[in-house]
């Protein structure tokens, strides 16, 4: 019973964030680039010296943490939905040839995958971003890299259980060539599983570009990432604590309620994947 | 079993060779090395000698095959920034501080997520319970880079109790092994409540219970034991964590580790360096896996017999 509701409350703040990245920008009166010297540092309308004129306070800049929060919203969402894309697709490529067609080609394949899986990811990552430099075109291939193998191993495994059905038997004797089977078939009845992963998967993206951001080789500033705007506030964090905890705060909600979901997901469309994933 | 063991010592060698490509391809489009070296007055002349010196003048397969020869001998050449300090003595010396802040953050979050997890299982459905679960919850979803600065700000900045960062005695090692250890701690805390839950419903526990043993028995000998073997073969997974977690986490306390040397070096393009420090991380990543495939072969006999 719990369960449930904790499911509903993390689906409806997925909605949540997926509706504000996607309508909130055009909602706020502030620009999330511009500034006002005269508001440097404003703190939340809650707390001691606060106004309603910024309801989370301002950045070093005077610029409105709350239009930063929602446009970083925006940020977050395209890298995770161009990031998932990419992953995905050569991901579910590379696994689904290999499962279907076995033999060595499999064999190579998935030592590759394994190998790809053995590597410090964010290590990877962070010497990726350093040579090809901060933009979003690059943060988002960097992390693709890094994270097309889970789709490879997965779309591989459900491959080899689906290859060997009845109902690919049949198609295959009724003179359906391979690609159509492929196509018709096999990616139809994986898809459940995919979609597990790529649930999954977007907590990973969103804390993983978060911490390139905050590392700074990430979305480069001024666009407002949340990662990067948790390493803006650090320096004054005595005075102004507002400035990185609440963009966290932020992070942590969007990824608790992607985790619930994902959970919840698992359970229901293949228990058996329980504990890996992320 | 020999067999699956020479077999795994061959991949954990092709996948360092491999990285060691990777590596060396990438430090190669990341700095202009000549570049770096040479003084701002240097003329076209000096340019080509240190071209030649360097052996950057050969084909790439040449280069990098002396750089993987010398790296062998333990040559990984000099940091270029102005200390020109040996790059491979300059890594050994920030892995003392990593390794004594990962060994610290393991044997905490072991303990203390044993102890929630069998806490959570044994009060299934109460406030305890959920608590513990909000938890776990909470330690899988916060960036360790948010949560390391927040730790900072509340108990070193506002409650004074802890240093804010540095290096030093023990005081120094509770926020920085905390927000190492958060994320695992979750995970092993899930983990175990999972298989604590299964085993407590097990025949063998049934068994135990009508032979009238008592509930701390059934717990402790009978159900933890069993519950602790998927720690054990994640145990790889989780150390790996830790290494790669050091760079973000020792980013942000000043800790004097490979991590952050991994940051810095990537940061001022110090390309000697850069090669030293991600080849030993992942060294250390490949050898955890290792270790934890042998342990896993020692505990469960039906895995010799398949080797």
């Amino acid at each position: 019973m719990t369960r449930d509701l904790s499911f509903k409350l993390a689906l409806g703040l997925l909605v949540v964030f997926v509706l504000v990245a996607l309508f909130g920008p055009y909602l706020l009166e502030h620009d999330p680039l511009r500034g006002s010297l005269r508001a440097r540092l404003d703190p939340p309308a809650w707390a001691e010296g606060g106004s309603a004129e910024h309801l989370l306070g301002t950045d070093r800049l005077g610029r409105d943490v709350l239009a930063r929060i929602v446009q970083g919203a925006r940020i977050s969402l395209a890298v995770c939905l161009v990031v998932i894309a990419i992953a995905g697709s050569i991901g579910t490529a590379l696994g689904t040839f290999s499962g279907y067609v076995g033999g060595w080609v499999d064999r190579v394949l998935m030592r590759l995958v394994d190998l790809a899986l053995s590597l410090p990811v964010i290590l990877l990552a962070l010497l990726f971003a350093a040579v090809v430099g901060p933009s979003f075109l690059n943060i988002v291939i960097v992390i693709s890299m890094v994270l097309w193998s889970q789709y490879a191993r997965m779309s591989r495994g459900e491959t080899l259980r689906v290859k060997n059905e009845d109902y690919v038997d049949l198609a295959r004797t009724s003179g359906l060539g391979h690609v159509a089977i492929i196509f018709r078939h096999v990616l139809p009845n994986i898809a459940p599983s995919l979609i597990v992963v790529a649930t999954l998967q977007v907590g990973v993206v969103i804390v993983l570009e978060a911490s390139l951001s905050f590392l700074g080789v990430g979305v480069p500033p001024p666009n407002p990432s949340w990662g990067g705007m948790v390493a803006e506030g650090r320096s004054y964090i005595v005075t102004a604590w507002w400035v990185s905890a609440l963009p966290g705060i932020a992070i942590v909600l969007v990824v608790m309620a992607v985790n619930v979901v994902g959970d919840a997901l698992t359970d229901r469309i293949n228990p058996g994947l329980r504990g890996r994933g992320a | 079993m020999l067999k699956h063991l020479a077999g795994r010592l061959a991949e954990a060698l092709v996948a360092l060779v491999l990285m060691s490509l990777v590596i060396f391809l990438l430090s190669r489009v990341i700095g202009d090395p000549v570049a770096l070296l040479l003084s701002d007055s240097a003329t076209e002349a000096d340019r080509q000698l240190l071209i030649q010196q360097l052996g950057l003048d050969r084909p790439m397969w040449q280069q990098y095959f002396t750089f993987l020869g010398n790296a062998l001998q333990g040559d990984f050449g000099q940091s270029v920034t102005a200390g020109r300090e040996d790059a491979l003595e300059l890594v050994l010396s920030r892995l003392p501080a990593s390794l004594s802040l990962a060994g610290v953050a393991l044997a905490f979050t072991l303990v203390l997520g044993i102890l929630l997890g069998v806490l959570a299982a044994i009060t299934r459905g109460t406030l305890a319970d959920l608590a513990v679960r909000m938890l776990a919850l909470l330690g899988q979803s916060a960036p360790s880079f948010w949560l390391g600065i927040m730790l900072i700000y509340v108990f070193a900045v506002h409650l004074g109790w802890l240093p804010t960062s540095g290096f030093g005695g023990p005081a120094y090692y509770v926020l920085p092994a905390l927000t190492l250890g958060l994320f695992t701690l979750a995970a092993i805390t899930r983990l175990v409540r999972a298989s604590m839950l299964e085993a407590l419903s097990s025949e063998y526990v049934k068994l135990a219970r009508i032979k009238g043993l008592s509930e701390w028995s059934v717990v402790l000998r009978h159900a933890l034991g069993n519950s602790l073997i998927p720690v054990v073969t994640f145990m790889g997974t989780f150390f790996a964590t830790m290494i790669t977690g050091a760079v973000v986490v020792e980013t942000v306390f000043a800790w004097p580790g490979i991590g952050r040397l991994a940051y810095e070096s990537i940061m001022a393009r110090d390309f000697p360096v850069i090669q030293t420090v991600v080849l030993v991380i992942t060294a250390f990543f490949i050898l955890a896996n290792l270790i934890v495939d042998l342990l896993y072969l020692a505990i469960d006999p039906r895995m010799r017999a398949a080797g």
